[in-house]
């Protein structure tokens, strides 16, 4: 599924490349919540555990067979930011080393790969987690739904991609049956490989499978006969080790950020509903002589996106908000990292040192 | 770790390509694919020079045709999912051989072979004249987040040793008599990955204790740090310009 150059225009791919560096930094932020400074070499690990295991082959018949793409797995394993990273970071490497999947076409994977397949896959397993009954079998369960609902969600991000930015003329339902009829079936052979495989996980080290994580039993001890709770395990989760007030000041950082990119949004957002009237009116212009003109200028960057998204009011907001949204997530997030460098600047905690 | 510590794709050598810093090489990649990529499909005389060009940077670089066109097999499925096109695609309809193809669809064939070629030889060229450390120090250089380049490297070192305790699983099972043939046998092969995630990942913790004891806090010193000159800048420059010029002839012919 790894998409080549010039299979979607430029102006989409630098779109979804915004969204994919946008998601990339949240990661950053949310893999270094989950895992502290144990980030690099775990992810690092994990990574290299995706790439290696989309190496193993699992018969199908006749000779067919089929391997892991690893998004849900990995959202289910180690979180969905430690999992967006890993998959990135992976098809990075993918695409810089193997020229498995374009340069350009980066973003368009690591949006639709990455981060559809882990979210939607940490979405649905919590969700159902939440409300099966607590046991090892729903945690299968809820890995087996997960996931295959997460590589059809993926085909229809592919999909959607395709139709604001796709290169050739194949009509939008014929991709779209094809896309999201082949995934259906690599979905069900991805579900029972990942509830295979996180099933064996959790019964062997169910502390490490992070979706789980609320299932622990907490340890009890038998003092003279009878069961009283262990004192707190020395072993405190990462976010509970920084004192009180770090964690105050990060809660005045979280709001300083949602502002910033709330008033952001506001003025992107403004000025996207602008445009519309001034494109409005070159897609009247444009409209008339499209099918004279369609043919010069189908592959053109600008053009293509021009007459395509605006003979469609409705997909151009969608791709103004799509753009906004990116935008403002990466400039809330440089806002944010900004300010937080500042702040940790004169304690020492390990991130502090990073650029020294 | 007997087999040296380049991957398969380098192709050891001195060539004045090989010599360049690798974030000049990165940034003229990067910058050479996104031209390719934006040219009209129809002027297909500028992807024969892009093409051109190409073939003078792996001449230069000394990387021979046959490794070069070996590697580019990588996207034979795309080939086979490009020859699909001009079938499934509308539009006026044109008789090829007695088949009745779609002109919009030949030509979205086209672009996509095109380009997705040329995309790939020229990732080809940079990974086959780059080494590994310096593709992630040149990522760095390139303000890529130092903790992603950590992950990245972190990846592409214990890749292997990964991929090494994969082969010694299957190893084990064979010699057990075991054999894949059908559905029934996942169970045992998703226990494998299972037990080589959890592998992998108690391998992560006692890297980073590891890691820890040799005074790790956060990031990673770079003891070879790169620089460019100008002189190596626009000496890696040069193809991308010249192939925005092409594309530049290519948009008002």
């Amino acid at each position: 599924m790894h998409v080549p150059d010039g299979f979607i225009n430029a102006p989409t791919s630098a779109v979804t490349g915004v969204v994919a560096a946008g998601a990339i930094a949240v990661s950053l932020r949310g893999a270094r919540r989950e895992l502290d400074d144990r980030t690099a070499p775990l992810a690092g690990l994990v990574a290299a555990f995706i790439f290696a295991v989309q190496m193993l082959n699992f018969p199908v018949a006749a000779g067919t067979s089929g391997h892991l793409l690893g998004g849900a797995l990995a959202a289910i394993l180690v979180g969905p930011c430690t999992g967006v990273l890993c998959v990135s970071v992976v098809l990075l490497m993918q695409g810089i080393l193997f020229a498995d999947g374009g340069l350009t076409a980066l973003g368009v994977n690591i949006t639709d790969m990455a981060i559809v397949t882990t979210v939607v896959a940490y979405a649905v397993f919590r969700g159902l987690v939440k409300v099966l009954p607590r046991g090892r079998r729903s945690i299968t369960v809820a890995s087996f739904v997960a996931a295959v609902l997460s590589v059809p969600a993926a085909a229809v991000a592919f999909t959607l991609i395709y139709w604001i930015g796709g290169t050739t003329d194949v009509s939008i339902g014929k991709v779209a049956t094809a896309m999201i009829g082949v995934h259906v079936l690599i979905g069900i052979g991805e579900a029972v490989i990942t509830a295979l495989t996180v099933g064996a996980v959790v019964a062997v080290r169910p502390d490490l499978v992070h979706g789980a994580r609320d299932l622990r039993q907490k340890l009890r001890l038998r003092v003279h006969g009878e069961l009283v709770d262990a004192p707190a395990a020395e072993e405190t989760p990462a976010g509970a080790r920084t004192p009180v007030a770090a964690r105050a000041s990060r809660r005045t950082l979280w709001v300083t950020g949602l502002v910033t990119s709330l008033v952001l949004a506001g003025f992107v957002s403004f000025y996207a509903s602008a445009n519309p009237d001034g494109l409005e009116k070159v897609a009247a212009d444009k409209g008339i002589d499209k099918k004279a003109e369609e043919h010069a200028s189908a592959d053109s960057p600008l053009a293509d996106y021009g007459v395509k998204d605006v003979t469609n009011a409705r997909l151009s907001g969608g791709l103004a908000g799509v753009i906004g949204v990116g935008t403002t997530v990466v400039a809330g997030s440089a806002v944010f990292w900004a300010v937080r460098r500042r702040r940790t600047g004169d304690d020492v905690s390990p991130t502090a040192v990073e650029n020294v | 770790m007997g087999a040296g510590h380049a991957h398969r794709l380098y192709r050891h050598g001195h060539s004045p390509v090989h010599g360049l810093p690798p974030h000049t090489k990165l940034a003229a990649v990067f910058a050479f694919v996104v031209v390719v990529v934006s040219t009209p499909r129809e002027a297909m005389w500028a992807f024969g020079l892009y093409a051109v060009l190409l073939a003078f940077v792996a001449r230069h670089a000394r990387v021979p045709a046959g490794f070069l066109l070996k590697r580019l097999l990588i996207e034979v499925p795309f080939v086979a999912f490009a020859v699909l096109m001009p079938f499934v695609a509308e539009g006026e309809q044109v008789d090829v051989l007695g088949l009745s193809l779609s002109v919009n669809g030949l030509w979205g064939a086209w672009n996509v072979l095109a380009k997705g070629t040329l995309g790939v030889a020229a990732s080809v060229l940079l990974a086959s004249t780059t080494e590994l450390r310096e593709l992630l120090l040149g990522l760095q250089r390139l303000r890529l987040p130092p903790l992603l380049v950590q992950i990245a490297s972190f990846m592409i070192r214990y890749g292997d040793v990964i991929a090494d305790e994969m082969r010694r699983m299957r190893i084990a099972r064979e010699s057990r008599g075991f054999e894949a043939r059908g559905v029934r046998h996942w169970g045992v092969l998703a226990k494998s990955a299972g037990a080589l995630f959890i592998r992998s990942y108690e391998r992560g913790e006692r890297v980073h204790l590891a890691m820890i004891s040799r005074g790790y806090a956060g990031s990673m010193p770079v003891i070879d740090e790169v620089t460019a000159s100008r002189a190596q800048w626009s000496y890696a420059l040069t193809l991308p310009f010249v192939a925005l010029l092409v594309c530049v002839l290519g948009w008002s012919l």
